[in-house]
């Protein structure tokens, strides 16, 4: 009798495997994965999901409670807004918004912050001395200050946010990416890349950045929930995204006016922004665990 | 470590001349002030006698000259709007930004540094699991929707605190507690990380051995060391807090800086927002400043670096 023996073994589970096993054993990971999966597929499907059209105004169903107040039904589950819009539709396609602009702004200044973290990293001494000082200088300007003013010149709209708060966020991104390329830098395999005569733009898009993905995930996830964070304290103060697109920062800034009467035009839009970025969150930090599970600092 | 605070004080300085720069030039990121100050349904006769008035006319480089000098001797010019000196603007608004900040930071440590023992030293418990879920909560909350929901239940249906404005101190509990909720997720993680790492150390071994009461060693012997840098990361979300004003101030109706600022950016006025801009990253500049020099006569080993 023979018995066939596999790698797996002698040599125990492939690191794929332990991987895929620390991201999935992980509860944190799991349930923030799950939260913005949801999210993802409501902002994708709101034309379908959405029981009515988010703009479609009727002035003579204002203000009507949702389907567990005992005036609501089922026609508006969440009730409607001071216009008589459909609560629920505009939630859902506020779910577009948000995603947006954390997706884009996150992309943009992990671009500006990748670039110089590397250059800084790489080359060290004057170089590396430039960019920390632009990072302390960033860090020095008030970031809701200089947006609010900023958005306020150019006038609110999707693309202004999104620049604005690339500009504003990638100070993060430097850092982190600054100290990661220092490490990769003392490698062998850099040294003999260098040595073979490779360009140092091959070093390092080549080389040197596929070892930061894990970095650049971890930041990145916190950059999003940064920027739609930022996204909607812009729009609750009215120099964001402007009406009537369904932003969940500017329902919020809507609905304060009658907080008083009906706290659900406030609580509802205000609740969907703390669990995404939440999720959002529990994704970062779950990854850092998953990557670096001895903890790091 | 003479030498460690002059290079310090260098980069400061350095830092501050080039946010100075960067506050100056925003009112010129469209192109020209003066057709943002007009507004629509401006002639351009309109628009030139407000460039004439206010020097818009003449090169940057001395605009950008005689704002910074004047800045630097305690003048930021006139306000647009308000039609007064800036300086006196925010002479009038500061006490209620400082009140707020400095309530803050003090709930924040309140909160963190107890919650940061606890953790510590009852690692993987309740209480440890409680307390970061406490700041991983608080790390997602926007502040002005949190600060919305403290309204209605303790204003509104409880009844035990006033809705805005600033006229008593039971007006900043409020808003207080929303920024330092915000401000405390980051001290209390130093303060478990220094904790844990002062616990595991050889001297807390020795004063356990000693037979010292658990209690001593935690807030005599270990928090003395663990609490060191989260005093200069104190200092860091001090400018933070700042920053956040804006949304909060706005919320509260508390007439300090925050709220000037977004009074100010609504109509264009250009030199409030510059000054505020200004004065709050000299604030930042001067407290990071001070906490880097704090950690370097602390800890001698930073001065090398």
């Amino acid at each position: 009798m023979t018995t066939a023996y596999t790698i797996q073994d002698v040599a125990g589970p492939s690191p794929r495997t332990l991987m895929w096993r620390r991201i999935t054993g992980h509860v944190g990971l799991m349930i923030g994965l799950a939260g913005l999966a949801v999210v993802v597929a409501v902002a994708l499907l709101a034309p379908w999901l959405a029981p009515h059209d988010p703009y479609t105004q009727d002035l003579s169903r204002r203000l009507v409670p949702p389907v567990w107040a005992e005036a609501g039904s089922w026609q508006n589950i969440l009730g409607t807004d001071a216009l008589g819009r459909d609560y629920l539709s505009r939630l859902l396609y506020g779910a577009r918004v948000s995603l947006l602009i954390g997706f884009f702004a996150a992309l943009g200044s992990g671009l500006i912050g990748t670039t110089l973290g590397l250059l800084a990293g790489y080359f060290g001494g004057r170089v590396d001395s430039v960019v920390t000082f632009l990072v302390s200088a960033r860090l020095a300007l008030p970031v809701v200050l200089v947006a609010l003013a900023v958005v306020s010149l150019f006038g609110g709209s999707l693309t202004v946010v999104i620049v604005v708060l690339s500009l504003l966020l990638w100070d993060r991104f430097a850092v982190v990416v600054r100290s990661a390329t220092k490490q990769v830098r003392a490698n062998d395999y850099i040294k003999a890349a260098r040595a073979v005569g490779c360009s140092t733009s091959r070093i390092l898009l080549r080389e040197v950045l596929p070892n930061l993905v894990s970095t650049l995930a971890v930041v990145g996830s916190l950059e999003v929930a940064h920027a739609i964070l930022l996204e909607s304290a812009l729009s609750f103060l009215g120099l964001g995204v402007q009406p009537p697109t369904p932003s969940w920062g500017l329902m919020v800034a809507e609905g304060k006016g009658m907080i008083f009467f009906d706290a659900r035009l406030v609580a509802i839009p205000g609740a969907a922004i703390a669990l995404l970025v939440l999720c959002i969150n529990l994704i970062g930090d779950g990854f850092q665990d998953v990557v670096a599970p001895q903890g790091g600092s | 470590m003479a030498a460690f605070v002059t290079k310090r004080l260098a980069l400061a300085l350095l830092v501050a001349i080039f946010v100075s720069s960067i506050s100056f030039s925003l009112m010129f990121l469209t192109g020209d002030p003066a057709i943002a100050i007009a507004g629509e349904g401006a002639t351009e006769a309109d628009i030139q006698v407000i460039r004439r008035t206010f020097g818009f006319d003449r090169p940057f480089i001395v605009q950008y000259w005689d704002w910074i000098s004047g800045a630097a001797m305690g003048n930021f010019g006139q306000s647009y709007y308000f039609n007064q000196p800036v300086v006196d603007l925010l002479a009038e608004r500061m006490p209620v930004t400082a009140t707020l900040a400095a309530f803050s930071i003090a709930f924040a440590l309140l909160l963190a540094i107890p919650l940061g023992i606890l953790a510590a030293v009852k690692r993987n418990s309740l209480a440890d699991r409680l307390s970061l879920a406490l700041a991983t909560v608080g790390q997602a909350t926007p502040s002005f929707w949190l600060a919305l929901m403290l309204i209605v239940l303790f204003a509104v249906t409880l009844r035990w605190l006033p809705v805005s404005g600033s006229s008593t101190l039971a007006h900043f509990i409020l808003p207080s507690i929303v920024l330092g909720y915000y401000a405390s997720p980051s001290m209390m993680r130093l303060t478990r990380g220094g904790m844990i790492e002062a616990l595991r150390s050889d001297y807390i071994r020795t004063a356990r051995a000693k037979g010292m009461l658990p209690r001593t060693i935690i807030l005599k012997h270990a928090l003395r060391n663990a609490i060191l840098p989260v005093v200069s990361v104190a200092a860091v979300e001090f400018g933070f807090i700042l920053g956040g004003s804006v949304v909060v101030e706005s919320v509260f109706s508390l007439r300090g800086i925050g709220y000037l600022a977004w009074e100010s950016i609504g109509r264009n006025d250009f030199p409030t927002i510059q000054a505020i801009i200004l004065v709050y990253a000299m604030i930042y500049v001067c407290l990071t400043f001070l906490a880097d020099v704090l950690n370097a006569w602390i800890d001698p080993r930073i001065r090398v670096a």
